[in-house]
């Protein structure tokens, strides 16, 4: 896992207690709108995402960049840059 | 014998437009909406459709509508979904005296399961809360305030978009129970400033099991029915297909009827009122006088009590209620008649009139004599009503 110091996002999907498995649905909504090297932000609180949203990059061919911490939060950030 | 059925805000008869357009929906199409296949995805194109014809009824976009079972869900679903998601605030609530009991028992369920602490606002004689109360009720800890719309009880009206602003200037998350108001009188909830309002199909003439609870983009809400992605992740269970068709058929008449329908029920409220102010002697007229619903006339008959009444009427075809439905049911007096300062003596003489587009004239003036049949005969054998009329006499 990648943690990101700088995260700076040009989307961000907020699916913080949103059930499973909308956190691999929605994104694939917000990279449609987003263009090719653009970066979308995941908030979420499931732990699950930490291995299912890198794992759906990969299958679909889009680029996982990282993850934020945000101690403050109880929540995960995701970064998914769009590759096509 | 007549049926003059005056009791729509407990339920009202499913509008005929509205069950044609679902009848498809139990057999044809009954498809899941989840499914990925043509059955189930032209299913979910309809349930979209309907999203967007509810959310235009109140002013609201598509994709901040959730369908629920009920209203008394949806209202579940805001305070403790809201609540629930922004303990970092704190664990504050306000809600009002009078509310549904849907509200006021989430609200009890977050006190007693998740050390909340609940204020529970006074109103004022007309059962308004009044923005300055509740700007001193606010404080840091302040997650979420529950003030409703209009009450089904006495009809009042509320100000909603000045006691939502009160909340916007703290931060604080204001939801209104629309039950009693959608499609009755106009809502924007832009304009009113709210972030969540709930909403129920059966006053409407939509099927019973229908209800919908509007968010404000970018709220987060804990669901309170844990299931998958249905609602968009917001609502578990699979959608009632049928039932959400009417809701959002009917939404959109009520959108397009609102005002004719306004001013032919605030015709037939204002003869009632007016008769029965004529006729009947030592009547209250609970709530508002203006600011209220154009379907809705509460009374309070001293010297008798609502529930007989309710059960002469009955009797005589006519059907009118006590109260809400739910609490009609208590045999307690209402908390809402309570706050608006009636004695609880007063409080059990309550009879509440609901109108609906289909109903005449004519029919009031039915229940005009039946009703001050009903009350003087209630009142000749009543000892409270005697000993009130002989210390009026002076015996």
């Amino acid at each position: 896992m990648r943690f990101l110091s700088d995260c700076k996002a040009d989307a961000s999907a907020d699916l913080v207690y949103r059930a499973c498995p909308m956190h691999l649905l929605e994104p694939a909504e917000f990279l449609r709108d987003l263009q090719t090297g653009q970066v979308l932000e995941v908030i979420t609180d499931y732990d699950g995402a930490l291995e299912d949203i890198p794992a759906w990059c990969v299958k679909h061919g889009q680029e996982f960049v990282g993850i934020c911490e945000d101690e403050d939060e109880d929540h995960y950030k995701l970064y998914i840059k769009k590759v096509h | 014998m007549k049926r003059i059925y005056l009791d729509q805000a407990a339920a009202a008869p499913v509008r005929p437009e509205v069950l044609e357009a679902m009848l498809p929906y139990f057999q044809e199409r009954f498809g899941n909406p989840a499914a990925v296949y043509d059955l189930g995805t032209q299913v979910k194109d309809i349930l979209e459709e309907q999203r967007g014809r509810v959310a235009a009824l109140i002013g609201a976009r598509s994709n901040n509508i959730i369908f629920t079972s009920c209203g008394a869900e949806a209202n579940n679903l805001a305070i403790k979904g809201a609540a629930l998601a922004h303990l970092k605030k704190g664990r504050h609530l306000v809600v009002s005296a009078i509310e549904h009991h849907s509200v006021l028992n989430s609200a009890r369920f977050l006190e007693k399961f998740h050390d909340f602490e609940v204020t529970f606002l006074p109103v004022n004689r007309y059962g308004q809360v009044e923005p300055e109360r509740l700007r001193k009720a606010l404080t840091p800890a302040t997650v979420l305030v529950s003030i409703q719309h209009a009450s089904n009880e006495i009809g009042t009206v509320q100000h909603i978009a000045e006691l939502a602003a009160c909340c916007r200037e703290q931060g604080v998350i204001f939801h209104t129970d629309a039950v009693a108001t959608a499609g009755s009188i106009p809502i924007e909830v832009q304009e009113m400033g709210v972030d969540l309002l709930t909403l129920s199909g059966p006053p409407l003439g939509a099927a019973k099991g229908t209800g919908a609870l509007y968010f404000r983009p970018q709220l987060r809400l804990v669901p309170q029915i844990h299931s998958g992605i249905q609602e968009n992740g917001r609502r578990g269970g699979t959608e009632n297909v049928p039932g959400i068709v009417g809701l959002g058929v009917v939404a959109e008449l009520a959108k397009a009827e609102l005002a004719e329908r306004a001013r032919h029920l605030k015709s037939l409220r204002e003869h009632l009122v007016g008769g029965v102010k004529d006729r009947i002697p030592a009547v209250i007229y609970t709530g508002h006088p203006e600011e209220r619903l154009p379907g809705h006339a509460s009374f309070c008959f001293e010297g008798l009590e609502g529930e007989a009444l309710i059960f002469l009427l009955s009797g005589q075809g006519i059907y009118a209620n006590t109260g809400s439905a739910c609490a009609s049911k208590a045999l307690k007096v209402s908390p809402t008649l309570c706050a608006i300062g009636l004695s609880p003596e007063v409080a059990q003489g309550s009879i509440v009139f609901t109108f609906s587009r289909d109903n005449l004239e004519e029919e009031v003036d039915d229940v005009l004599s039946e009703l001050s049949q009903a009350v003087e005969r209630l009142r000749s054998f009543s000892p409270v009503w005697r000993k009130r009329m002989a210390a009026a006499s002076g015996g």
